[in-house]
This record gives C-alpha cells, structure tokens and sequence, in this order.
C-alpha cells in the first residue's frame, strides 16, 4: 500500500470519513504521520471555536470584573476563580459526568423536546469547557490589561467629549487588547495545547474518532515504542504554535499601527500565563 | 476493618452514620493518603524543577556552543508541544531507557534484539522494577518516574523563566562588579543570581500555579492518585457492596474541585497582593483608583 492511498484512506478518519478500521499490525512511518495528522483536525477545531467564543466572552467578563457595582462584579470574580483555580482535567471530568446525568430522553419545554444526549459528545461537551476555561483565562487578561490602560488615554478622551459606549469602543478597549495581545498569544498557545487532554479526561473517543494525541497515544500503545508517535504530535504542534504566533504576530502589528517603530515587533517573552 | 464500632452493619443504619461509616470505610482512609500523594510530589517536583531549570537556563547561556544548543533547545521545546504530550512520553521512554541501560549493563552477552517488531525485551536482571520485587516497590518506581517526568518538564519551564530572568538583570550591574575586580564566575554568583529572583518572582510563582493544575496529570502516569480513587469511587456500587449507592462519580469530582480551588487560592491571594503592591503610584487605573481611595 502506497503512502497516497494511505492517506486516502485515513487523512480524514478522526472525522469518520475513510477506512474505518485503524492499522493493527506492521504500522507504517507514512500511517502514523496521516492518522495523527488527521487528528490535527479536532485540536484545531477545539482551539479555534473556543477561542473566538472565549473571546467575546471574556471581553464582557473582564469589564464586568472592573466594574463598580459587586452584584455584576462578584460573579466575574467567581468565574474567573473558578475556572483559573482548578485544573483544567477536572473541570472535563466534571463536566462530562454532569453532562451524563442530563435526562436520557432530554427536556420538555414548551412542548419542545430539547436534546441533551449530544452534550455528552466531546465535541459539544469538551467545546463548552474549553470555551468557559479559556474565557476566565483571557478574561483575567483582558482585566490585568484594563487596569493598565495609560490614565492619560482616558483623560484625553475626557478632553475630547468622549463618554460612555464611545470612550470604551475607541479607547479603552483598543488600548485595552494591545496591551494584552502578547500574553493573549500565549494564551492561544497554550489553549490548542489543552485541546489534546480532551480525549484523556472523560469524553470517550467515539467510533475511534480522536485528536493527533489519541491517535498518537493509540500507536505508542500498540507497537510499545514511544519515540515515533510523539514526535510526531509534536512536529505537528510546533507548526500549529508558529501559525498562531505568525497569524498573532499581524493582529499585533494592526493594534499598534500608530505606535512607535519598535512598538510594532511583537517581544517574544516566554510567559507562562496558565 | 471499621473505625466506629456501630458500621458493622452498614445495612441498618441511618442517613448520618451511613455517611460517617461510608467516609471512613477502608477504601476510603486508602483514598485519603492519595491527597498526600499528590502533596508530597508537588513538594519533590518543585524543588527539582526549579534545580532543573537552573541548569538549564545555564546551559542556555553557555559559551559552549552544544551545551548552548542544548539549554535552548530544552526551554524552547516546551513553548511548542503540549505538556502532556512529554508526560506520555517520557513515563515510557524514561522506563526504557532505564532498562535498556540495565541491560546493556548486567547482560552484554544477550544474543537478541531489544526491540523485537511490537516488543521491548530485555533480560530478567535488567527488569525494572525486578518481576519479583513486592507491591510497594512497582508502586514507588512508577511515582517516581512520574516525579521525574514532571520535573523535566516543569524545569524547561523554569529555565523559561530564569533565563529570562537573568537577562533582565541591569547589564550596568554586571559591569560595576567587573569594575570591582570580580571574575566573570564571582559577578555571575554574587551579583547576577542575588538579583535574578526579584525578576523570577512573578514567573515562578505562575509556574507553582500551573504545577498545582497539573498534578491531575498523574492520573494518566498509571499513579493511583486522587482522580483515579475518585473514578474507583464515585462508580456505581450494586447490592454487592456493603455500602451500595448510584453513580456518584460527579460528587467526588466536586470534592477535588474543592481541594483545588482551596490549594490555588491561598497562592492567588499571595500575588494578588505583591500586583498591588507594584501598581502602587503607577499612572494607570489601578493606581489611579489607589490614588483616589487613599484621599
């Protein structure tokens, strides 16, 4: 079997379409390098869904938790709290054992049944934990950042008639998200790595559906050598990281468009923000 | 095998001293020391990250060029690949490599291949733990594999943060101590490692944060740690059982939340202070807002 048809059949499996047996035996460099690349698919749906959700999300957190009156500002505090204070493994334990106690047979609303089996699936279930943890994440960011917007911004808004909506949409929240862009990009990073605990942590892998991590850890078990499967995983991932760091790198410039020259090359510090 | 002399018979008793007879059966007080599992690796782990990851930020900084490739090659490759991509990894290979080197050691004359297609034979003598060594023994080697597989990966994290430490020390510092008459091994020592930790500080004490979340991990290092007695458990106990009940699974899952959040709490209130500490009299909002509050 040649490497094409290999890839024929398995480039597209961890979204079943393909072979639907896995190889069991004489396990090819060419099958692990497909199979594993085809799990790519799920860590970056994972990654990017939760990110542009979490996004949205953890704006809104972050300046409910900078706001003045606690009955919005003590809910955000919470959530942050407990998202960022517990490990991630847990929260998709307990995630998926609430999601299985949902009724089998799902809701009566309004004479609606409303499904609920589907949440147990990783796809929906793991989604909803990835996307509630990275908001608490970037939220505290976004926070961290708000309160480190340059007080002669806003009084020069002040200055120019600038309230309310027009202060924060033209203002504070640009400053805002360029300042937190560097340790957001770390975020990201780190989001599309926690994408791989999905199918270690509960949600089963149905129908041998996973992502590279599960594919990877499957080929470790069986040929009992870890040295070429891993790898793998992470040539995949060290080419994931550089495209989100390559395609943050541009938002970044965009933000500090009117900046300085040497404002707009995005510092790489390593900064372990999880 | 009951502490309370009234759990003899679970069957009869009431709501409370079910639960009291529940918490305290024999399985559960097993479960309970897994929390000092846990515990005792982070109070193993840290320290030998923190020791790995200064080597490792010294290797970065090398004049020697391997060494150099190494030390970044070591920080520099956790920034890429998942963590617990390293924790799969290196449980085996580390396991491995160990034999194969007791191998090589203890029987150089073994005519066979190690690796035989699927297979990874060594000989009896090279056996870790030996086939015939008790219980306690397999249960160490493999907490012990996992501690040094997280300390791997948690001292590239440290060298992170320390070789980025060492860069922010004022070069002026340096030079004054060369001013001094120092050699370039006294300013590293008693001038360049004194002041690194205040640059550290904020680094490292993230790291203890995301060691703490990790320590579930050990769950999937095959270490029979909280997560592992809370699936054994929380699973639905039939009639069998002498203390049966439903699928409780989500419960248990909730005490470990509760443990986490309180073990993560006590370091974020510690940082929540030192951050107000430094935004004190900056010219932003939080220092305007301490400002504001002190008039």
């Amino acid at each position: 079997m040649s490497c094409w048809e290999t890839i024929a059949d398995y480039g597209l499996r961890s979204i079943g379409i393909g072979e639907r047996l896995l190889p069991r035996t004489d396990f090819t460099i060419c099958q692990q390098f497909t199979l594993i690349g085809s799990g790519m698919i799920w860590n970056i749906y994972f990654g990017v869904l939760a990110l542009a959700m979490g996004f949205c999300l953890a704006t809104g957190i972050a300046v409910g938790k900078a706001a003045r009156n606690p009955l919005i500002r003590k809910p955000c505090e919470w959530f942050v709290f407990l998202f960022r204070g517990s490990p991630l493994f847990i929260q998709f334990f307990l995630a998926y054992e609430a999601l299985v106690l949902l009724p089998r047979e799902g809701f009566e609303i309004f004479g609606i049944t409303a499904e609920t089996r589907w949440l147990t699936r990783a796809w929906a279930g793991a989604l909803i934990v990835l996307f509630l943890n990275t908001s608490a994440y970037t939220a505290e960011i976004f926070y961290g950042a708000l309160r480190s917007v340059p007080k002669g911004d806003l009084e020069a808004a002040d200055a120019y008639g600038m309230t309310g909506w027009a202060r924060f949409k033209r203002v504070t929240w640009p400053t805002m998200l360029r300042l937190a862009w560097p340790a957001y990009t770390n975020e990201a990073i780190f989001l599309f790595h926690a994408t791989t605990l999905v199918f270690f942590s509960g949600f089963p892998a149905w129908q041998q559906r996973g992502d590279a991590l599960y594919y990877a850890n499957y080929f470790a078990d069986k040929t009992f050598n870890p040295f070429v499967p891993y790898p793998i995983v992470a040539f995949y991932f060290i080419i994931l990281t550089l495209g989100v760091i390559g395609l943050f790198a541009l938002v970044n410039r965009r933000l500090n468009r009117h900046m300085p020259q040497e404002a707009k090359r995005i510092r790489y510090r390593p900064q372990m923000i999880r | 095998m009951a502490i309370f002399s009234f759990c003899t018979d679970p069957a009869t008793l009431e709501t409370a001293r079910w639960f009291v007879c529940y918490l305290t059966n024999g399985k559960h007080l097993i479960a309970y020391t897994s929390f000092g599992t846990v515990l005792l690796l982070l109070a193993i782990t840290a320290p030998t990250a923190l020791a790995f990851g200064f080597g490792g930020a010294i290797a970065a900084r090398s004049r020697i060029a391997p060494l150099r490739w190494f030390g970044k090659g070591y920080t520099s490759i956790v920034r890429g690949v998942p963590d617990i991509v390293f924790f799969l990894f290196f449980v085996i290979a580390l396991d491995q490599a160990f034999e194969w080197t007791r191998h090589q050691f203890f029987c150089p004359d073994w005519p066979d291949a190690i690796r035989q297609g699927n297979d990874f034979v060594v000989c009896q003598r090279a056996k870790l733990p030996l086939s015939n060594a008790p219980q306690w023994v397999h249960e160490v080697y493999g907490f012990l594999l996992a501690v040094l597989t997280f300390a791997i990966v948690f001292g590239a994290f440290a060298a992170n943060v320390l070789f980025g430490a060492m860069r922010a020390v004022p070069r002026a510092q340096i030079e004054t101590a060369e001013a001094y008459g120092m050699s370039e091994r006294q300013a590293f020592w008693r001038v360049l490692i004194p002041q690194m930790w205040v640059f550290a500080l904020p680094g490292l004490s993230n790291l203890w944060m995301i060691l703490v979340k990790a320590t579930p991990l050990l769950f999937l290092l095959g270490v029979e740690d909280i997560v592992y007695w809370a699936r054994e458990l929380g699973g639905t106990k039939g009639a069998l059982f002498d203390y049966p009940h439903p699928d409780w699974r989500l419960w248990y899952f909730l005490g470990l939340l509760v443990f986490y959040l309180t073990l993560t709490r006590f370091s974020e209130i510690v940082l929540g202070r030192l951050s107000q500490r430094l935004s004190h009299g900056q010219a932003t909002l939080a220092g305007e807002a301490q400002r504001k509050a002190a008039v």
